[in-house]
């Protein structure tokens, strides 16, 4: 069990959080695709993971120079700011301080934007840098991603595991319905995503430091548990309604 | 240029949205690993007071914002 705490958080924080970026990319492709041709999306989509692959395979074997505390330390700092961000616009979203990401809305911006530049000569071109620009923006995320939960634990295999299990998943679902997965809980993912961020962060953090976390591995699903509780009580304080004042009629 | 730009912004908005929550987090941080390199408080405390202290910053910005 206490091996295994590692491998299924770090594949499962890896999965989700690939999930939301891969939805985000696909939408975009999914309307250059519909709206222009799909050689552009293709070709534009294909040349970004070439990129992102690059930028992997250089970066990467680098991360085993670093001594093992102190890329605990740091990418537990990154994390933490990672995670908190996710975690904060996800209550914010839940309180209905800020809008739902829609894909739908994204769908219709960018295939408005492309039906704009259809008369231009460089349409293709143009529809293909959307692909393009769409593909490596959410990538260079998912890298991050599975660079950061993985490399701390040198569990870099696992977290790519997560994350081409998502990218596979939404290629199947977005073949099977055409369309954008609108219907999928992106903020109830988000949440849970910067839960898990927020917790691999302040453990790593605390390992980088020295610290000697009871329980080892177990301590991560006991800060997940507290920073979990702790969010839903923000939510809770949040969305009751202020008490009113003695003697106001209520 | 412009796509370079864009992915620097990108890289940038990952780690930092709202300002004051990301400098306060750095903040403590750095106190936390401070305390524990410089005046030999144990980690173990240091890390739960970074937990608590994270656990703070979110409620503070997120009371900003619904406010």
């Amino acid at each position: 069990m206490n091996s295994l705490t590692p491998i299924i958080s770090t594949i499962t924080a890896a999965f989700l959080a690939s999930f939301v970026e891969v939805v985000e990319a696909f939408t975009i492709v999914l309307a250059v695709g519909v709206t222009r041709s799909w050689r552009p999306a293709l070709i534009g989509a294909a040349l970004a993971l070439a990129v992102l692959a690059a930028l992997v395979l250089v970066f990467g074997p680098l991360l085993s120079l670093v001594p093992i505390t102190l890329l605990q330390f740091v990418v537990g700092v990154l994390l933490i700011l990672f995670g908190m961000r996710w975690l904060r616009k996800a209550i914010l979203r839940s309180l209905g301080v800020i809008a739902l990401h829609d894909e739908e809305a994204a769908f219709s911006k960018e295939t408005s934007l492309l039906q704009q530049q259809a008369n231009d000569r460089r349409a293709d071109y143009l529809a293909g840098v959307a692909a393009f620009k769409a593909v490596l923006l959410e990538g260079v995320e998912v890298v991050f991603i599975v660079i950061a939960v993985g490399a701390a634990h040198s569990q870099t295999f696992y977290a790519s595991v997560g994350a081409l299990a998502a990218f596979l998943l939404v290629a199947v679902i977005g073949l099977v319905v055409h369309r954008p997965l609108s219907r999928i809980p992106e903020n109830a993912l988000k949440f849970a995503v910067g839960l898990m961020l927020t917790s691999f962060g302040i453990f790593w953090t605390g390992e980088g430091l020295g610290a000697d976390w009871p329980g080892a591995d177990l301590a991560l699903l006991a800060i997940f548990a507290v920073v979990t509780l702790f969010s839903f009580a923000i939510i809770r304080w949040f969305r009751s309604p202020a008490p009113s004042s003695p003697g106001k009629p209520a | 240029m412009k796509i370079l730009r864009a992915i620097v912004q990108e890289l940038i908005g990952m780690f930092v949205d709202d300002e004051s929550l990301a400098l306060f987090a750095v903040i403590l941080i750095a106190a936390v690993a401070a305390a524990v390199k410089l005046l030999g408080v144990p980690a173990l405390p240091a890390s739960l007071f970074l937990l608590a202290g994270c656990l703070a910053i979110l409620a503070r910005s997120v009371h900003r914002a619904a406010r």
